[in-house]
């Protein structure tokens, strides 16, 4: 099962590099991971995206937690969250298929951000099912070129606050 | 006051009470050596880094004190590594200093320029690459605080030249700040109430204790618990001399080479209280058929060990001797007859296999162990090798004091024993530390006896010599059709290399010679090497093949002395 974890981390040097390998050593199978900053300063804030089940779940946590850098991990899998993935799409176009494909961009209300003569480039925020789906139905004009930043996760509401430390 | 790099190293170091250190000089550590002769530190001078990794570790294991060990850039950083992964298994608290090229030069592969920092990120419990002098204090502050709290473990601390020469304002830090670490001291009392109610309600339980019951100074609280619900005791490699094992509830070691009936004991067990260790399967055996008839307390400061290998029903984090120390006071004194008239029986059956039982005159390891044993009164500081050697050891030496067993039990580093000694003995100068090892693991740090003649070390040395690297010939001879690929080698004459190094080097060959050896070692001022001609192709018995259940024990097949076909029994 996919389990989400946001992780709060202290920025500091090679502590991606820590989280990274932390799930190679234990062989931990990791699906996506984002990173960047949060609201206090000084302090990143990952979004972990795992496949594993309970037992290893419970182990992903602790041994993350042993990281003398890591100081929150809160697990929003089975929480009202908002989940948002972005997507950076170049797609082969021409005279005939263009309107096609700005079409199902709008369907998505994703956004055209570049444009030529050969190609169309969409970026389109949603959960993953939504940018597969974006995905699955421009395949057939040809994926030039794709990025996808993982999944980043928020609670709902005005708490954000998951499992202290401990 | 303004100081260098250098002179806040060991002006911390002092501050943090460090006396000694074990380390060797190289470019990148000139000026931290240059400053030493201001401090009163005295650096061991080893003859190889990973010498030096593996005394401050040994040093550690005595003292319960950080280990301190000192190594250059490049090709010195990466020779401690083998002695990192050795403290990092067996959570030893060791901070390990290492020079690195100057900032400026690094990322430019230059003369003696290695990732250390990179390399060490799985073996030690962190570390620290200080690119500017300024927040040197405060990262060896940090670095000793993680290597001694909660579950110890090595730190790193990889220094710059140029962060050695730069000077700045010198404060020790009084205090560390870390959001993201604090270590559970305090089991949780309710799961604390909910353990001693089990044990108050077994009939068949089983004190496991490990290497955490050592590390936390626990051995009063567990005897006094032993002895209050009266608990009969076994103990991990690493949990051994935590309780004395001459005392009628102590049932030894179990796990792969166990004594077969603690491992009985925990097959038949309906709980067990498990302190302080990590479910190795060296002591589990197959993880499904472990203990299958108990219920599972375990005790542990680190909380991924909980359920990491095995199911548990009260799971308590905290310090072995806090929690032990609630336990005794919350448990109901008890007794077990009939539960450890039953282990009688079984300790009685075990007495037949045992090679010490039969008639001969050949030198068996066993009775070389056996014998150190007697001569020490069971009171010696043994370091251990890796392999035959060590479970002999672990078989045949009935340790009564507390904290006298060091060894490699997790990583299984042969070459260990003898500079871990050296640690060992400078923290405990007055305990008579012996190690024990095979020539094989004897050779591979063999180049610490010139440390030892030089730092003056009052250690014996048993080698326990039978021209193989003999565990692994053992699993040749049961598994691998007796092909014997890779494992005979033959030895110096370690009499001769002995006395070259200006130690006495004495040699055994018979049965007879061996405990007058022992004393004559004994008595002699100094290090003494013996060199034990032992019986080539003795086995370990029992042994638990990998991966079977710890009830399905090969034993020494009864009448033959030596080996035929190892016999089967099922507990």
């Amino acid at each position: 099962m996919r389990h989400t974890l946001v992780t709060l981390v202290e920025d500091k040097p090679g502590v991606l590099t820590r989280v990274a390998g932390l799930f190679r050593r234990r062989n931990f199978n990791i699906e996506s991971l984002t990173v960047g900053h949060s609201e206090t300063p000084e302090i990143s804030r990952m979004t972990i995206v795992v496949n594993c089940d309970d037992a290893v779940l419970e182990q992903v946590i602790k041994q993350l937690y042993k990281l003398v850098n890591v100081t929150k991990i809160t697990d929003v899998t089975d929480e009202q969250t908002v989940i948002r993935e972005l997507a950076l799409i170049k797609v082969q176009a021409n005279a005939s298929t263009r309107a096609e494909i700005i079409q199902f961009a709008e369907v998505f209300e994703a956004k055209i951000v570049d444009l030529t003569r050969e190609s169309v480039t969409i970026e389109i925020t949603g959960t993953e099912d939504k940018v597969d789906a974006l995905c699955r139905l421009l395949r057939p004009f040809g994926i030039k070129e794709m990025v996808r930043t993982g999944r980043v996760a928020m609670l709902r509401g005005v708490s954000g606050n998951g499992a202290e430390k401990g | 006051m303004k100081l260098d790099g250098a002179s806040i190293v060991w002006a911390s170091l002092v501050k943090e009470g460090v006396t000694v250190t074990f380390g060797i000089s190289g470019g990148k550590v000139i000026h931290l050596f240059h400053r030493l002769t201001e401090y009163p530190i005295h650096n061991v001078l080893t003859r190889h880094e990973q010498g030096a990794a593996h005394a401050a570790d040994g040093y550690a294991r005595a003292t319960g004190k950080v280990g301190v060990c000192i190594a250059t850039s490049g090709p010195g950083a990466t020779n401690l590594v083998t002695g990192l992964a050795t403290a990092y298994m067996d959570s030893s608290p060791v901070v390990a200093i290492t020079g690195q090229v100057a900032t400026p030069d690094i990322g430019r592969d230059s003369f003696q320029e290695t990732d250390i920092t990179g390399i060490t990120l799985p073996i030690t419990k962190h570390n620290y690459l200080v690119t500017d002098v300024r927040d040197l204090a405060e990262a060896i502050k940090e670095a000793f605080h993680i290597a001694r709290t909660g579950r110890p473990g090595p730190v790193l601390i990889d220094i710059p030249a140029d962060v050695q020469v730069a000077q700045t304002e010198y404060v020790y830090p009084e205090e560390v700040h870390f959001p993201g670490y604090r270590p559970t001291l305090r089991g949780h009392d309710r799961q604390v109430r909910m353990a001693t109610q089990l044990i108050d309600q077994a009939e068949r339980p089983i004190l496991i204790a490990g290497h955490g019951v050592t590390i936390a100074r626990g051995e009063a609280e567990l005897m006094e618990l032993a002895v209050k619900a009266d608990i009969p005791v076994v103990t991990t490699l690493l949990g051994k001399s935590c309780f004395p094992e001459d005392h009628p509830l102590s049932l030894g070691m179990i796990g792969m080479h166990g004594q077969p009936y603690a491992n009985q004991a925990v097959q038949d067990a309906d709980l067990i209280v498990v302190i302080g260790m990590r479910f190795s399967d060296r002591d589990t055996g197959s993880i499904s058929t472990f203990a299958p008839r108990a219920k599972v307390i375990h005790i542990d400061i680190d909380p991924a060990e909980i359920g990491k290998n095995v199911r548990v029903d009260v799971p308590v984090v905290g310090d072995a001797r806090n929690v032990l120390e609630t336990m005794v006071r919350l448990a109901q004194p008890t007794n077990h007859p009939e539960w450890l008239a039953r282990i009688a029986h079984w300790r009685a059956d075990a007495a037949g296999h045992d090679i010490l039982s039969r008639e001969s005159d050949a030198l068996f390891p066993q009775y070389v162990v056996r014998a150190i044993s007697e001569q020490t009164e069971g009171n010696a500081l043994i370091v251990s090798d890796v392999g035959q050697n060590q479970m002999w050891e672990a078989q045949y030496y009935v340790h009564r004091r507390n904290n006298t067993l060091l060894t490699s039990g997790g990583l299984g580093t042969m070459g260990f024993a003898l500079p871990a000694a050296m640690g060992a003995k400078i923290g405990r100068p007055d305990d008579p530390v012996w190690v024990i090892a095979g020539d094989g693991g004897i050779q591979m740090n063999i180049q610490e006896l010139a440390t030892i003649t030089q730092e003056k070390l009052n250690i014996k040395i048993a080698i326990l010599n039978n021209g193989y690297l003999g565990m692994v010939r053992q699993w040749q001879q049961f598994f691998f059709e007796g092909r014997y690929s890779g494992t005979p080698l033959s030895g110096p004459d370690f009499v001769k290399l002995a006395e070259a190094y200006g130690i006495l080097g004495l040699r055994v060959t018979e049965k007879a010679e061996a405990a007058p050896a022992i004393r004559q070692a004994l008595e002699h001022p100094g290090p003494a090497l013996i060199d034990f001609r032992v019986v080539q192709e003795e086995n370990v018995y029992p042994m638990v093949r990998p991966g079977d259940s710890i009830s399905q024990m090969m034993r020494r097949p009864k009448p033959a002395l030596q080996d035929g076909a190892p016999e089967e029994v099922q507990a």
